[in-house]
């Protein structure tokens, strides 16, 4: 009898333990649980979790290295060490923990669906339906959205208008240039330059007088060379006396202070002179009144007429032979 | 606690359930995934000192002695801008630190949005249904190029002062429309007014960076919402996707890289020096100086401006497209052009409509492959041509010659990359193929010692 209930009762925990089994399977997967798990591992290494512990205080360490660097007002290699090796602690405990200390999980995970239009009746034309819907019943769509549509654009246009504030309306000051005949050359200090200062193969910056050094038309390049090398259009004959010549000084490609002059002093002494912009290389050939000989700039450096006067000093002849500066749509040349 | 909190989170907002698939999301595991995520840290340390910098920066050009403690520019009159830039990098402690640190950054941040474009590119993340990703991914490369630029040149420095010189240039050789367009964003004619340093100073600490943010948490949902993609492999299909979830080992390892960036950036802005700002001193509009590069991004600019041959578009004695236009403007916006077009002349050319989660390794598609390293070849020959200054400084070699060289590489180099790409990527396909279509065989040793096949 006693072996038969140890027997039932055996029969009966075989039952409860098989049924537990069952059931928690079921609801593991019914309930995601576990769903997509590949791979786990818990294998806490007691090495690694020393090494985050060492990584930790370190960065504890270079972190308070900071702080007194800082207040030791130390030099900006210290600061950028002390905390940069900080940061660099903490990330190497950060990842030591992510691949050797936490669990080891590889899962598998279900993308949503986005139904593809081929695919017929989708949520995508669900919402199709469900937008038209709204629109039920209107007779004059058309009439509708043309109004609509003049109101929008009009609307853009009140919108965007305002940002004509930003800025003066294009008139002449882009052309502005305060050069004319009996404007005195002057240095940076604003002294008058004497011609007999200038030797051969110098190079000045000289501006208007009395001009804001920073306009764009402001500034000239002087250069000296040997009359008899000139080939000056006929036009510009008188431009040039003693051979020292003014052409702007920015650049007509981009608009950047065309500071090299290229004379070479030995042989080869071919190419001659050339004014050269250091941005883009843009050069300009001095002897053949700016001419460009290389490089990306459209057009030759505009030309200041200079005259010497009763006092020997530079003085502008006349306006600048063309637009200063980088050029844009419409401007003229010359 | 965590239960505590769990619950509090639950009881408010009833995004418990959200959070815990949040805590499972999987990401696959691949080097190439990382890009992306260096260029989004350095943006948090770009956000971070650029926040300290902003507090001491001082966007005026409004004139001042400078009275510092950089012994060789004390007396010099100076814009407010430059002195500010001068005193966060002499006067303000860890001020050049943080700016150095921004600096690089920046350079890294661009870099990193690169290397990613090139990893999204050569293994067709940009196809559906990704592709609208993949084009505010490209627009955000566009604002951080310019945000980039605003950064530096807000400066006041020589060198910055000639970039934006070269920016108006730019900007006025835009057809029919430059002069105004110009005019209005500096206020005049160049170097324009205070308020136009004004505007940049508010584009680059505000309106882009928002606009950076906005991008990037609408990329990130836009990553998330179909999930990452992955490289094919055992049991990886088009409908799953498998790897680490995000709690907590991937998690972890992100933190991790994100210090990491941090720290090597700070790291860099400590040791490295990056435009010492005092050395180039400041700008005026008639002076400039020699060997003047810009920050790496804008290489491939400064190189297209310097290949176009000499010429102006004119009509008569009027211009109408000045020079600057081909290499500053129609030059980069033809390769973004090019890239943004990309997803939907490869629709039309394979004929493939469908939604793709695995990636293809670059071989797997050679025409992509080779078109791809063919716009690469032309953009970084490009890139060269803009040191070619220096490259005569450091080799000798006449400046004059190599442009001519660049010029010619950048017609034929695209080509014969293209073809030996596509070759090379067939090939490697062909080899694979014929490797992996022969089964397995099973053979017998005869007793006269030779081999038989014995099927399969």
């Amino acid at each position: 009898m006693d072996a038969v209930k140890a027997i039932a009762r055996r029969l009966c925990r075989y039952l409860v333990a098989a049924a537990t089994l069952l059931f928690s399977r079921r609801r593991r997967s019914g309930d995601g649980e576990e769903e997509g798990l590949r791979e786990r591992r818990t294998s806490p290494s007691r090495p690694a979790e020393l090494a985050v512990v060492t990584l930790l205080l370190l960065a504890a360490l270079a972190a308070a290295g900071f702080v007194a660097a800082y207040i030791a007002k130390a030099d900006t290699q210290v600061l950028g060490l002390g905390i940069g090796l900080a940061l660099i602690c903490l990330a190497a405990a950060a990842i030591v923990t992510g691949k050797a200390v936490v669990l080891q999980e590889e899962r598998e995970e279900q993308r949503p669906e986005f139904a593809h239009p081929d695919a017929g009746h989708t949520e995508g034309a669900e919402l199709a339906v469900t937008f038209r819907a709204g629109g039920e019943g209107i007779s004059r769509r058309r009439l509708l959205g043309a109004a609509a549509g003049v109101a929008g654009t009009a609307l853009g246009a009140a919108v965007i208008v305002p940002l004509a504030s930003l800025g003066p309306a294009v008139d002449d000051r882009l052309r502005a240039s305060p050069w004319e005949r009996g404007i005195r050359l002057v240095d940076e200090n604003g002294l008058a330059v004497p011609a007999a200062d200038l030797s051969a193969g110098s190079f000045l910056t000289a501006f208007a007088e009395g001009v804001d050094h920073e306009e764009l038309a402001a500034s000239v390049v002087v250069v000296r060379v040997d009359p008899r090398d000139l080939e000056l259009p006929p036009e510009r004959a008188s431009w040039a006396p003693s051979g020292i010549l003014a052409f702007s000084k920015v650049c007509t490609h981009a608009g950047c202070a065309v500071n090299l002059f290229r004379k070479p002093l030995y042989p080869p002494q071919q190419p001659g002179p050339a004014l050269v912009c250091p941005c883009h290389y843009s050069t300009f050939d001095v002897l053949r009144a700016g001419e460009v000989v290389f490089g990306p700039a459209g057009r030759p450096l505009p030309q200041l007429p200079l005259s010497i006067d009763a006092d020997g000093n530079l003085v502008a002849a006349g306006p600048l032979s063309g637009n200063v500066g980088p050029a844009w749509s419409g401007v003229r040349e010359s | 606690m965590i239960r505590r909190v769990s619950e509090a989170v639950e009881e408010r907002t009833g995004g418990a359930a959200f959070l815990r698939k949040t805590l499972r999301y999987v990401f696959p595991d691949h080097w190439s995934f990382l890009l992306g995520e260096i260029a989004l840290y350095s943006f948090v340390v770009l956000v971070a000192t650029g926040i300290f910098l902003a507090l001491f920066f001082s966007p005026s050009t409004a004139d001042t002695t400078y009275q510092g403690s950089y012994g060789p520019l004390v007396g010099q009159e100076v814009t407010k801008a430059y002195e500010s830039g001068l005193s966060l990098s002499f006067d303000v402690p860890a001020g050049l630190l943080m700016r150095q640190t921004h600096h690089w950054a920046a350079l890294v941040f661009v870099a990193a949005i690169t290397m990613h474009l090139m990893r999204i590119f050569f293994t067709g993340a940009f196809r559906k249904p990704r592709d609208v990703n993949y084009y505010i991914g490209l627009t955000m490369l566009m604002v951080a190029v310019f945000e980039g630029y605003l950064g530096y040149s807000l400066l006041d420095d020589l060198l910055s002062g000639m970039g934006l010189a070269i920016g108006y240039a730019v900007a006025l050789s835009l057809p029919v429309l430059g002069a105004d367009f110009a005019t209005l964003a500096w206020d005049g004619q160049f170097p324009g007014t205070s308020e136009f340093f004004s505007r940049m100073f508010i584009a680059h600490v505000l309106i882009l960076p928002i606009l950076l943010a906005a991008l990037i948490t609408i990329h990130l949902v836009f990553i998330a919402r179909p999930h990452h993609t992955q490289f094919a492999g055992p049991g990886r299909t088009e409908r799953n996707v498998v790897g680490i979830p995000m709690w907590p080992g991937y998690a972890l390892r992100s933190i991790g890289l994100m210090l990491a960036v941090a720290g090597i950036l700070f790291i860099m802005g400590g040791l490295i020096q990056i435009n010492p700002i005092w050395l180039w001193g400041p700008y005026h509009t008639y002076q400039a100086t020699n060997g003047a590069q810009p920050d790496w991004y804008l290489g491939w600019l400064i190189g297209a401006l310097r290949l176009v041959p000499g010429f102006d578009v004119k009509i008569g004695s009027y211009t109408l497209v000045p020079n600057p236009f081909w290499g500053g403007a129609l030059f980069p916006l033809a390769v973004f052009g090019f890239l943004f077009a990309w997803p939907s002349i490869e629709r039309r050319i394979t004929g493939d409509r469908s939604q793709h989660n695995v990636l293809d390794r670059p071989r797997d598609a050679p025409v992509r492959t080779a078109v791809g390293a063919a716009l690469f070849s032309f953009v970084a020959t490009v890139f060269f041509a803009g040191s070619a200054d220096r490259a005569f400084v450091q080799i000798g070699i006449k400046y004059e010659v190599q442009i001519w060289i660049y010029r010619a590489l950048t017609v034929l180099l695209p080509f014969v990359v293209y073809a030996i790409t596509r070759r090379t990527c067939e090939e490697l396909r062909a080899r694979e193929l014929a490797l992996g279509a022969a089964p397995p065989r099973r053979v017998r040793r005869g007793p006269g010692g030779g081999f038989t096949p014995a099927g399969r």
